[in-house]
C-alpha cells in the first residue's frame, strides 16, 4: 500500500479481524484519468452554478477534501485566469458523536484565511457517505460567518445517507456494499485512484 | 490515534513527555477557536464541569470557566470556602454531593497539598487539579509550556530560570517536572530562606545571585512575592527584595537578548517585577493567559471522554 496521509489508509487494524490469508477484492473504480475528468467536470459545474469566480470560495473538509479543492481550484484557474480563495475545515469538534466518542482523532487546524460572508462557499469532500461530516461541516463553516450559499462537492457518491443532505456536484456515483470501504488517492503519494474495497 | 490514557490531571509527574506534547498540539487547535468570530464549538455539549474552588482564585477559574464555555459544556463554579466548609462539611461529603450531581469533570483548587488526589479516589469522574497547597498546578505548567513553545519555537534544551519564591510554589514545581521532561536546564534563584531544601530532588540548579542565574537564559519566570511571607519572617522587606532579586532593566540584561519573561500573574509591580519589564516588549504575561484558556480547553476536551469508550476508527463518514 503506498504511504498517504489520509487516516482511513494508514489505520491496518480496521482489517485486524480478517485472516492474512484472505485478501479481501480490491478493484480501482476510477483511474487518474477518469478522476481528472471528473474534476474538471466539477470545476466547470461550479462555475456555471454560481456565475463566475467573484464570490466564488472552496473549503476543503480535512482530510481528504483538502488535496481534491486545490485541484478543483486549478481546474477553475485554467478557465478563468485564476483560482478562487481556497480554506480548509476540521469538523472534529462539530461531529455529532465528538462528546462520546472522545477522545477521538487528532485535531487539525481549519484554515479559513478569508471571510465566508456573503460569499458562495462550496464544501469539498472525496466521498459522500452518511452525510454526518457534511452536516458538520456546514456548522463549523456558519461558525465563520455566513455565507450566502452553501455549496457541495464530493469526488464520489457511495450512498448509504443518514441525513437528508443532498450534493450539488458529483464526480462519480458508486454502487457498492455498504460494509465495503472506498478510498481516493489524489495527493502527490502515488498515481491517482479511488479503491473499492469489498466488504465481508 | 490512541485514546487519551489518563482519566485525572493530578500532577505533571503523571504524564509522559508524549502525554504533554499531545496536550500542546490539541491546544493549537482550541486557540484558533478563541480567535474566531464565534468562539464557541458544540464539542461538549451536554457535559457538565463543576470548578470547585477551596482558595480564592479569579484568574484560574475564570480561564476554567471560559475554555467550558467555549466548548459548550455547563459549568457551575462552586466557591466552597464560602459555603461547606464553614458549616463543617468533610470533603468526602463534598464528594458525595457533587457526585450525585453527575459531573463530567471536577477542576479542584485546594489550600491542602493532595486533596484532588483524595478526590480522584472518592469520585467517579475526571479530576483535574487547578493548584493544591504546595504541591502542584498542573495547569500553569502546561500553559506555560505551551507559551514557551510558541515564542521560542520548541520546548527542548532550553535554559530556565525561576525567579522567586520556590519553595512555597506549586507553580515552579509542575514547571520544574514539566521542563525536566524537554531537556531543558531549570535554574532557580532567590534568597535561600525562599528556596526548598532538597532542590536538588527537582532537577533544577540553584543559583544565590541573580545576575548568576540569568545569565544566557532563554525564559525567565518570575513568581509573585506573598506579603505573608514578610510575616514569616522569612524576607526582610520587599524593598530589600527588589533590589536583590527584582527584575528590572539593568539585571534582565544577564539574560539572552531574545529572553522571554513570563509571570503566572498577579503581579506585584514594583516588587519582583517592574513595569517598563512587565509591559515590555519580551513579556509574554497575556500570551500566557490566552494561552491559559487554550490548554485548559484542550484538557477538558481530552479529559471528558468517556475513558472506557472505544476509539472511533477513521472519519465520520
Amino acid at each position: 500500500m503506498v504511504a498517504s496521509p489520509s487516516p482511513r489508509l494508514e489505520a491496518p487494524t480496521v482489517f485486524s479481524h480478517t485472516p492474512p490469508d484472505v485478501a479481501r477484492t480490491q478493484k480501482v473504480v476510477l483511474d487518474a484519468d477518469a478522476i481528472q475528468r471528473s474534476i474538471r467536470r466539477i470545476a466547470v459545474a461550479i462555475l456555471e452554478a454560481t456565475s463566475g469566480i467573484e464570490d466564488l470560495t472552496l473549503v476543503g473538509i480535512r482530510r481528504g477534501g483538502v488535496p481534491l479543492s486545490q485541484r478543483i481550484a486549478e481546474e477553475i484557474a485554467k478557465v478563468e485566469g485564476r483560482p478562487p480563495p481556497v480554506g480548509t475545515v476540521d469538523i472534529s469538534l462539530y461531529r455529532d458523536d465528538a462528546a462520546t466518542a472522545l477522545p477521538n482523532p487528532k485535531i487539525g487546524p481549519s484554515d479559513i484565511p478569508f471571510d465566508v460572508s456573503g460569499r458562495h462557499v462550496v464544501l469539498v469532500d472525496d466521498v459522500l457517505h452518511t452525510g454526518r461530516t457534511v452536516r458538520a461541516a456546514i456548522e463549523c463553516l456558519q461558525d465563520h460567518g455566513r455565507p450566502a450559499r452553501v455549496w457541495f462537492a464530493a469526488l464520489c457518491d457511495r450512498g448509504g445517507r443518514e441525513l437528508p443532505i443532498a450534493p450539488d456536484f458529483i464526480g462519480r456515483t458508486i454502487d457498492m456494499d455498504p460494509t465495503g470501504r472506498l478510498d481516493v488517492w489524489v495527493d502527490a503519494a502515488g498515481p491517482d485512484r479511488v479503491v473499492l474495497t469489498e466488504g465481508e | 490515534m490512541e485514546p487519551f490514557a489518563h482519566r485525572s490531571l493530578l500532577d505533571i509527574e503523571g504524564l509522559t513527555k508524549a502525554d504533554v506534547e499531545r496536550i500542546l498540539d490539541t491546544a493549537e487547535a482550541f486557540l484558533q477557536v478563541s480567535r474566531r468570530p464565534v468562539r464557541k464549538v458544540p464539542t461538549l455539549r451536554g457535559k457538565t464541569v463543576i470548578n470547585l474552588f477551596y482558595e480564592a482564585s479569579t484568574r484560574t477559574r475564570t480561564s476554567f470557566e471560559l475554555a467550558g464555555k467555549r466548548l459548550s459544556a455547563d459549568v457551575i463554579n462552586m466557591n466552597v470556602s464560602a459555603s461547606s466548609v464553614e458549616k463543617g462539611e468533610t470533603l468526602q461529603d463534598t464528594c458525595r454531593t457533587l457526585e450525585a450531581m453527575h459531573p463530567d469533570v471536577v477542576v479542584i483548587r485546594h489550600d491542602a497539598s493532595g486533596a484532588p488526589s483524595y478526590v480522584a479516589s472518592k469520585i467517579g469522574c475526571s479530576v483535574i487539579n487547578a493548584g493544591d497547597g504546595m504541591h502542584a498546578h498542573p495547569t500553569q505548567a502546561l500553559l506555560d509550556a505551551f507559551t514557551i513553545r510558541r515564542e521560542k519555537g520548541t520546548l527542548e534544551n532550553l535554559v530556565v530560570t525561576i525567579v522567586g519564591d520556590v519553595s512555597h510554589s506549586r507553580v515552579a514545581r509542575s514547571n520544574a517536572h514539566l521542563l525536566n521532561l524537554f531537556d531543558c536546564e531549570v535554574r532557580v534563584v532567590g534568597p535561600r530562606t525562599l528556596l526548598p531544601p532538597a532542590a536538588d530532588s527537582l532537577g533544577v540548579r540553584v543559583f544565590d545571585r541573580l545576575e548568576d542565574g540569568l545569565q544566557g537564559a532563554d525564559v525567565v519566570m518570575v513568581l509573585r512575592i506573598q506579603q505573608e511571607r514578610l510575616a514569616g519572617a522569612l524576607l526582610p522587606s520587599l524593598r530589600e527584595y527588589a533590589r536583590t532579586f527584582g527584575i528590572g532593566p539593568r539585571t534582565i540584561q544577564y539574560a539572552k537578548p531574545d529572553a522571554i519573561i513570563m509571570h503566572p500573574g498577579p503581579m506585584n509591580r514594583g516588587v519582583e517585577i517592574e513595569s517598563v519589564i512587565a509591559d515590555g516588549e519580551r513579556s509574554v504575561v497575556l500570551e500566557q493567559v490566552e494561552a491559559g484558556v487554550a490548554v485548559r480547553m484542550a484538557l477538558l476536551y481530552l479529559f471528558a471522554g468517556e475513558a472506557n469508550e472505544p476509539p472511533v476508527v477513521g472519519e465520520a463518514d
